[in-house]
């Protein structure tokens, strides 16, 4: 601050203090609404303290479901979920790092064609090719199973071009040192640019984890026994309309544990990143 | 420990109507043990003739001989050659002792013996507190050091220095440039060193190849181009402030360019009238920048006992006849 009036202080505080109630506010009512019976949150106000229901909340949705709409045990669904986000995440870094380490660091015929290529599927979402995905899916016999769940997710072209870039920092001469040690392209890869590259890919874990873990549309047209659904359709899976009545407190419930995967992966891997920035010099 | 044999050496880039030769046929031997230096401006070649040397690009054209071995077609590390590069090159997340011991592993020897030397060369460059720093935590010129010692560890048949001073600060640069000198007398490996340095060149070498726009124009020791300098390229390349090149000189003979180091003139009351424009003190001499006809000169004059040269006047200045050097003006050539 150039300026140290308090007022301003104090309003710069009050906007932010302002901002993280807008955020933070829906995750608390959430969390209280999960400790609650349903009776308790269907009555006017909703008490804003947490109940005294949480065990019994989370352990029958954990074990049981709801008995309302889907009635898959949510520790099935959020397994099916890490299943997913782990292999998405995983597979993702896998395929672009050693694409991207061809295409920066090998010199073949119709080079620049393939990186055109991947370029160009970064303007089709999910969404635009989901039809055919779909087709292809079904055909294969893949539907309700994990592969067909996480195979179509599984290439990235954000990540190649991420490394890529990254690939693009690392100088020659280090490349070229190690070829006068004896070290073949592979060597290099492992011993020399993988330990460089560990916060790109941290970060990239991080984006792609959570990715997989959101994705609604996909795991929703391909999955159709309750077993295989995830977190994320569990959840919608629950609320049902019509004459029935949605069990609120189990939906709150199931939100919460499905937020806690992601928001661990951010904070595990926060290390990472801070040690990354600080690590950096070559 | 081995010679080298570059023979007919050219270079080519790019393909068919865009093809750009780039080194035109340089011959050189050189001897075992022998240190070496190739210098010349930025862009005249001598960095891809060294990495031509160390594997690191294809030789267009020739062949390149190390020892009793035709190099050509062998990977670097089939060599038996070590280099030291501008950059260091070193490997950001190994510590000192595992940069130097990464060549060495790959090739499969015994941990006992890459202890063994490591901590030699270590010892040598006195490197042996650093061992278990990142290169992150070591000043410039330690990181060159452990440069050389990962290179010194390979106990190759040669070196290859890729202007490894260039960039340390000036002091650094004195100062490394004594530990490069007093490792080759250890030592005694054949060393292939490139810089742009000629101050560097001349004090490191004991042979020295010249190059301009991809040829070598000479290939001598110290003193042999710095006195008796083939071209006029390598006469006004070497030494500073450097040799006039005069061709319209009196004495001069035509079609023949006259060359005079600015040592070589002395003022008095003989030889050439000459305008003078401009001087500078360098602390123990002074330049003094004069015009003689349509071309300029340098004359390097003695600090004490010589008055101050006023701008605008006109002085004699004499050069030592047994100090002339005549070059063909066509061809640029000693003549």
């Amino acid at each position: 601050m150039v300026e140290n009036r308090p007022w301003v202080t104090f309003f710069s505080h009050a906007i932010l203090v302002a901002g993280i109630a807008v955020v933070a506010f829906p995750l608390y009512v959430t969390f209280v609404a999960s400790t609650l019976t349903l009776g308790q949150i269907l009555s006017v106000p909703m008490p804003l303290t947490p109940g005294s229901h949480f065990w019994e909340n989370y352990a029958q949705v954990l074990t049981a479901g709801s008995t309302q709409g889907a009635a898959a045990p949510v520790g099935r669904m959020m397994f099916n979920s890490l299943v997913m986000a782990l292999v998405i995440a995983v597979g993702k870094i896998t395929i672009s790092i050693i694409a991207s380490f061809a295409i920066v660091y090998f010199r073949f015929p119709l080079r620049r064609t393939f990186f055109w290529m991947i370029f160009i599927t970064l303007m089709l979402p999910v969404e635009v090719r989901i039809i055919p995905t779909y087709k292809v899916v079904s055909d294969l016999g893949m539907l309700n199973t994990y592969v067909g769940l996480t195979l179509p997710l599984i290439a990235s072209a954000t990540a190649t071009f991420l490394f890529r870039q990254f690939f693009l920092t690392v100088p020659d001469e280090l490349a070229e040192a190690a070829r006068m040690d004896g070290a073949g392209p592979m060597r290099f890869f492992f011993d020399v640019l993988l330990p460089l590259s560990a916060t790109s890919i941290a970060a990239l874990f991080v984006i792609q984890f959570i990715y997989g873990w959101n994705q609604y549309l996909w795991p929703l047209l391909i999955t159709s026994e309750e077993s295989m659904y995830t977190a994320v359709i569990g959840i919608k899976r629950m609320i049902v309309g019509g004459d029935a009545a949605t069990e609120w407190h189990l939906v709150m419930a199931t939100a919460m544990l499905a937020m806690i995967p992601p928001a661990l992966v951010v904070i595990l891997m926060q290390k990472w990143f801070v040690k990354g920035l600080v690590d950096t010099e070559k | 420990m081995a010679a080298i044999s570059l023979r007919n050496i050219i270079k080519r880039y790019g393909k068919g109507k865009h093809e750009l030769e780039i080194i035109h046929g340089v011959n050189a031997e050189i001897a075992d043990r022998e240190f070496v230096v190739i210098v010349g401006p930025s862009g005249c070649g001598k960095s891809t003739l060294l990495r031509m040397v160390a594997g690191l690009e294809e030789i267009s054209s020739g062949e390149i001989w190390i020892g009793e071995r035709k190099v050509n077609d062998l990977e670097p590390a089939e060599r038996d050659i070590a280099m030291v590069f501008q950059n260091y090159a070193l490997y950001p997340h190994m510590s000192v002792y595992e940069n130097m011991a990464y060549g060495l592993k790959i090739k499969k020897m015994q941990a006992e013996e890459i202890k063994a030397r490591v901590d030699k060369a270590a010892g040598i460059l006195e490197l042996a507190p650093l061992l278990d720093r990142r290169p992150r935590q070591l000043s410039g010129g330690q990181r060159q050091r452990v440069a050389m010692g990962r290179a010194i560890v390979r106990q190759p048949q040669v070196f290859l220095f890729d202007e490894p001073l260039s960039n340390l600060d000036a002091k650094l640069r004195a100062q490394t440039r004594i530990e490069i000198q007093k490792l080759h007398r250890e030592l005694g490996i054949t060393s292939l060193f490139v810089t742009h340095d000629q101050v560097e060149a001349m004090t490191l070498a004991q042979r020295m190849i010249v190059m301009n726009a991809g040829a070598m124009e000479q290939f001598g020791t110290p003193e042999e181009v710095y006195n008796r300098p083939a071209t006029t390229f390598v006469a006004s390349f070497m030494g500073s402030p450097p040799m006039n090149l005069l061709l319209n000189a009196p004495g001069g003979r035509p079609r023949t360019v006259m060359g005079i180091r600015p040592e070589h003139l002395v003022i008095g009351d003989t030889g050439w009238e000459v305008q003078v424009e401009t001087t500078e003190l360098l602390g123990a001499e002074r330049l003094v920048y004069a015009r003689l006809g349509t071309e300029q000169l340098i004359v390097r004059s003695e600090e004490v006992g010589t008055s101050v040269p006023a701008p605008g006047s006109t002085i004699r200045i004499a050069p030592r006849e047994d100090r002339i050097h005549w070059f063909d003006a066509q061809s640029r050539k000693r003549m």
